[in-house]
This record gives C-alpha cells, structure tokens and sequence, in this order.
C-alpha cells in the first residue's frame, strides 16, 4: 500500500491546531537522534536549544532583540505573499533603511534632542518604500518579475552599503577600516529593560503585528490584499485595481523592512558596518510562511526562529557542536512544521490503486 | 538600610563564589568563518587545541559568528559563562568586544587585528606583510607570463600593507612583472574567489596569490596548471603541484602564553604585532616546482627579516604618483604601516573607495 495525498473538501480544523503539536514532537525525535549521533546527550542538547537562553533576563531580552527584524518584516511579508506579491527583496530594503537611518544617525552627531530619533526611524521607513518602489514600479508599469527586481536590488543595496562605509561614512579616525563612527548616545534606541539590549523597537515590532492583524480580519484593504492572491480574477471583476495592491504591499513591505534595518543600526549596532543584517530579509520569508501568512502567526515563528539562532551558540559554546549540526537542526524543524501544514488541507490515504499502478 | 547592606553582602559574597570558582581557568573563541574554511579560522581552531593539550584548560568556541548585532550576544555568553580569557578573532568584533568587556572587568579580552584597547582588552595581529616579501620574491622570479594576479578581500590597511610588500618585492627581482588585483569583498566565499582564480588565469596571469581564506583558488590553479601561493594555512593537500609556498599564521604560541599570564594572573592590556621573529609568521616548505635559486632568494629574503637587515617597506618606496614616500635608508614606521591606504608604485587600478 502506498501512502497518497487527497485533497480535503475542506480545511480540516483539528489539524489546524494539531499539526504544530506534531511537528513539534517529530523535530524533538529527530533532535535527538542528531544529538544521539553527535555523541552529546540528548537532554542536554535540547535544554541547550530551547531552555538555556531563556534561563536569564538578559537572554529573554536577547530573544527579543533577535526577533524584532524577522517579526517586522515576517509581518510585512505575509501582506504582500497574500496578495500574490513576491517581494524577496526585503534584504535590500532593510539594508537601505539602515544605511539612509544611519546616515541620519551621523549627521545628527554629537548632537541632542528628542528629534533624532523619530528622524532616523522616519528615514529608514522613508527609504525603503522609495527603493520598493522601483520594483512596484517596473512591475507596474512593465510587467517586470518582482521576484527578479527585488532579489537584484538586494544585491545593489549591500553593495551600495559597502560603497559608503568604505567612502563618505567612513569614520574619520578609523584607520581606513570600513566602518562608521559609532553613533552618539542620542541617536541610540532607549533601552526598555536596564542591563539588557531590549530597546523599543521590540514595541514597534508588536505594534506593527497588531495593526496587520487589525488592518487583515477588519478593513477593505485587507479584504482586497486577501482578494487579489486567492482569486484574482474575480477581485479585478468587483473593481480593485491590481496596479494598486502591488503598490500599497510593496510599499507596506519596503517601508517596515526599511524601519528594521533603521531599527538595527540605531539599536543594537549602534554604527554603519558593511553588513548589517545576516539575512534577516531572506529569513523572513520563512517566517511569513512557518507563521502561514498571518500577523500573529509571524510573530510566533519569528520568536521562535529567533529562539533557535540564540540556542544555536548555546549549543555551540555548551556543548562544543559545530555550526553545522546547529543549522541541520534549525532546518529540520522548520521542514517538520512546513510539512505538517500540509496535513491542513491534504489528508493521506493508503490506496488500493498505487497497488495496482505498481504491480502492472 | 539594612536590606541595602544585606543585598550587597550577598553581591559580595556571589562575586567572591564567583571569583573562586573561576580558579578554573575557561578560554572562549569568538570564530568569523567555519572552521572547515582550513585557512583563517581554521588556523585559530588550532590555537585552540594547542591551548587544550598543553596547558589542560577547558575552551570553547562559537564559529560563523555574523560581524554584526549578533556578535555582542555571542561575545556576552561566553563572558557570563564563566569564561575568563576570550579571543575574538576578526576586525569585525572589535566593538561588540570593547562594550562587553566594559561590563566584565574581570573577564580579560583579546581581539586580533583592531586598535582599540582597555585595561581588560589588549590587541594582537601577526605581520602577514613580512610574508609577502618572500612570496613576491618567488613570484617575480617564477613568473613567465610577467603577470601575477592578487585576490583580495576588503581595501582595510592589512590588504593594502599585503598588496604593497608582495608588489615592492616583485619588482625588485623582476621589473616587468605586473600584478592584477581583483577584489571580492569577502573573506569566505570559496564560490566568488575560485571565480576570480579563474578571471585572472584567463587575463594571463600565470602565478595567484590571494588574500582570502579559503582554497578554492589554490584548487583553481592546480585543475588549471598555474602556480599559487597557500594563505593563511599551509594548503599543499588542496593544491600539490601548485602551492610554492604558503603564509602560515601561527597563533599557538600566543595563545598558550597569554592563556598562562592569565592563570598567573600576570596578563597585562598590551598590543602585540608579531611577525617572523616571533613564530607568528612561518612560512610552509617550498613546493617542488621552486628552483633551488629562487628558493635561496626567498630565503636570503627571510633571513634578512629574521636579522634586522632587511624591512618590506625600507626605502626608497615611491607611491603611484610617483613620488617619493620613504626616503633610501629609512623604514615606514609601525604607526604609518597600521593605517596605509595608498599604493606604491607598480600596482595597477585605484583602492576602491
């Protein structure tokens, strides 16, 4: 008997909640089989992964600070993956943001005032709907891949990035290294918790989680962006322009994307380099997906891949595993939990037919 | 009053607890690559191990740590986890490195290459430069084709300092001799720098020489027939034929000494610059290709860094413009080599700004 899949007539409601749980226990079975192979004892391995950085205030904290970017973008992603807009750029456009942020940050240099840091926010938001904005456009106006555009223009921007740190933002008493100076204490982010780097953009990302809900289940908008990817033809029938949800997501999209990188330069950073994100543009693709396209559901699947980054240099510094098997382990997990979704709206039956297929 | 004097008798007595328990010396490594890149990394790795084996002490390591937000976190736990000596190994870390030993006073700090300092922060880097005195040697007087191509990573001081030595020497044998530049602003990326391998063979050049961490280029030049030159690593097993020699860093010896100053409790903030003379520069065996008399200019080269006789950048060394920057009979000094951001004359093409 060979196992297939057959669609559900419909969603099945009890696997909505279920399927984490089983994704849960399969990727703890399979943790431990990779710890169990790795020579390390699996307890540890998984108190390591999962316990230890949420044993102390600074690690909570650190949580927070990992999953600020992913549950920014995660969220702005999900609008766009909804409506059928691909931004995969949303890299470039943090990178942007931090840069025309940072850029900011150092204008307003040994300097006081409350202003600055609303500036600075304002200039990544600012700068990166203005760089989404020539993907929305050639997609517009050209019918260009937004996939292509976006992805190319991430590229560009972490090149451009490198071009100012190694030339005008280079910090004059830096012995020609490629950095900035580092910003003055008034354009860093308050902190939120004292002895910690939890600063307010953790409160920005929550505020942003809950106006995409808000703007999703509530307003047209939300109705038309849920309209546009599920049935496109029948959106433009009822009279909403698709030119107009590519831009308002794209927008949406390189606007927050923008803000997390401005967020990560005046936060923990704290001065240009010429990388400033490991990747948390293209992670958040994952997390949009792991939190299925919903605001909250972002939320939960950036902390919890944030919390996997944090008990990744737990493991390695506890339990002296490589790099390597800390990242097989974060990837099993989220091929555990993508995979079970299918059981969401796919059920498996055991057919006759593959049988027979088989034998003749 | 009294709950304030009986919290900081707990602090008190917690930081003593701390303080004896820590009698057991634990020695961090804060890694940029993977230790797989078998040059940079890999070459601390096994200052690492010679800490282990010859002085017995506990270390660990976290590796592929991001130059970025994530480094302060990594360099955080190390310090909080009862770690009292900790390395943190690339440029990149040098600030993430200051703010935390600013809230760990007692846990010493050692970053290579950067030039800041604090009472609990010293500095190391090795003088790679000295190295490349001896394999431009070889390069200028094994090239065929006069052109030798150079893969760099990032214009920062070290690569321009690097550039310039390998250039100086080069030419002082062999006037003819040309160098390409190429850079692909990585340290690690074994895909961009065997594609730059490949480049600079099809633009003639016959000899490669990078300044990189990975041997991809090494395997692009022996599948290719050219010669290149090992970094960081001694890197024969990726390229037999190919490798004439390779700049070995060596920081087992540094790390062993400053790992027993802080069991003394005799380690002081100091800024270590080693090169030859101190075993922190060594040089691989020369490859079968090298004739025996390159092999004695190389080595009359070495030597004569070894004795004091001979310095990379003595003069005269004129610049691109070609005027004169150090005059005959003078060396640059350590203070003009940290921050050079200029190329001497023969190198080809700008530094990217």
């Amino acid at each position: 008997m060979l196992p297939s899949l057959v669609k559900r007539q419909q969603p099945s409601t009890l696997m909505v909640y279920l399927s984490p749980v089983i994704a849960l226990i399969l990727s703890m079975v399979a943790g431990v089989i990779l710890f169990l192979i790795m020579k390390v004892s699996p307890f540890g391995g998984l108190h390591a992964f999962f316990i230890e950085p949420l044993s102390t205030k600074y690690g909570i904290a650190e949580l927070g600070v990992k999953a600020t970017p992913l549950v920014l973008i995660g969220v702005a992603l999900s609008l766009g993956f909804k409506a059928g807009v691909w931004n995969i750029g949303a890299e470039g456009q943090l990178t942007i943001g931090g840069l025309c942020g940072g850029a900011m940050a150092l204008y307003f240099y040994e300097q006081q005032g409350f202003h600055i840091i609303p500036l600075i926010l304002a200039t990544g938001i600012v700068s990166g709907m203005a760089y989404a904005s020539i993907v929305a456009f050639l997609r517009v106006k050209f019918n260009a891949n937004e996939i292509l555009t976006s992805l190319m223009l991430s590229y560009v921007a972490v090149l451009f990035l490198n071009l100012m740190v190694h030339g005008p933002l280079k910090d004059p008493d830096g012995f020609n290294f490629p950095e900035s100076r580092m910003f003055s204490d008034s354009a860093l982010l308050p902190i939120l918790l004292e002895g910690t780097r939890l600063h307010i953009g953790a409160l920005l990302a929550l505020t942003v989680v809950a106006i995409g809900w808000i703007v999703m289940s509530k307003t047209l908008l939300g109705y038309q962006i849920k309209a546009a990817g599920s049935a496109p033809a029948a959106s433009e029938h009822a009279g909403f322009r698709r030119s107009k949800v590519i831009w308002i997501t794209l927008l949406i999209g390189g606007g927050i994307a923008g803000l997390a990188g401005a967020i990560e330069v005046s936060g923990p950073i704290g001065q240009l380099q010429p990388s400033i994100s490991p990747g948390y543009g293209f992670t958040a693709i994952i997390v949009a997906y792991v939190g299925r396209l919903h605001p909250v559901g972002a939320m939960l699947a950036g902390i919890l891949l944030a919390l996997t980054y944090l008990g990744g240099e737990t493991a390695q510094i506890q339990l002296n595993l490589p790099v390597a098997v800390t990242g097989v382990f974060q990837a099993l997990l989220l091929f555990f939990l993508l995979a079970c979704d299918v059981l969401i709206h796919y059920r498996i039956q055991f057919t006759e037919q593959a049988v027979r297929v088989e034998n003749t | 009053m009294f709950k304030k004097t009986l919290i900081s008798l707990i602090l008190a007595a917690g930081l003593a607890f701390g303080a004896s328990a820590s009698a057991e010396t634990k020695v961090g490594f804060v890694y940029v690559g993977p230790i797989g890149d078998h040059g940079w990394s890999y070459q601390h790795d096994q200052g690492r191990l010679a800490v282990e084996k010859e002085l017995g002490v506990k270390t660990s390591y976290v590796e592929n740590v991001p130059e970025g937000a994530d480094a302060e976190r990594v360099i955080r736990q190390l310090a909080s986890s009862g770690h009292n000596l900790i390395f943190t190994t690339s440029f990149g870390f040098m600030n993430p490195t200051v703010k935390v030993a600013k809230q760990f006073p007692n846990v010493k700090f050692e970053h290579a290459t950067g030039y800041k300092r604090a009472d609990n922060v010293a500095t190391y880097a090795a003088r790679f430069y000295e190295g490349r005195a001896i394999i431009g040697t070889i390069a200028g007087k094994m090239t065929k084709t006069n052109v030798v191509g150079y893969i760099a990573s990032f214009p920062i001081p070290e690569v321009i300092r690097g550039i310039n030595s390998f250039t100086l020497a080069m030419k002082k044998v062999n006037p003819e001799a040309k160098i390409k530049v190429v850079w692909v602003n990585t340290w690690f990326d074994p895909g961009k720098e065997s594609d730059a391998a490949k480049a600079l063979i099809d633009q003639g050049c016959d000899i490669l020489t990078q300044h990189t961490d990975s041997p991809a280029p090494l395997q692009v030049a022996e599948s290719r027939g050219v010669y290149a030159f090992g970094q960081a690593s001694d890197m024969k097993a990726f390229a037999p034929n190919a490798q004439l020699t390779s700049i070995v860093d060596n920081w087992n010896d540094y790390y062993v000494a400053q790992t027993k100053a802080v069991m003394d409790g005799t380690w002081k903030s100091m800024d270590t610059w080693g090169g030859l003379k101190d075993k922190m520069v060594e040089m691989a065996p020369y490859g079968d290709a090298v004739p025996a008399d390159v092999r004695a200019m190389a080595d009359a080269v070495k030597n004569g860094i070894l004795d004091g006789s001979f310095h990379p950048f003595q003069g005269p060394i004129k610049n691109q413009q070609g005027e004169l920057v150090v005059k005959e009979g003078e060396v640059l000094s350590d203070k003009e080599l940290v921050g050079m951001n200029w190329y001497v004359e023969g190198v080809e093409g700008s530094i990217p700004k």
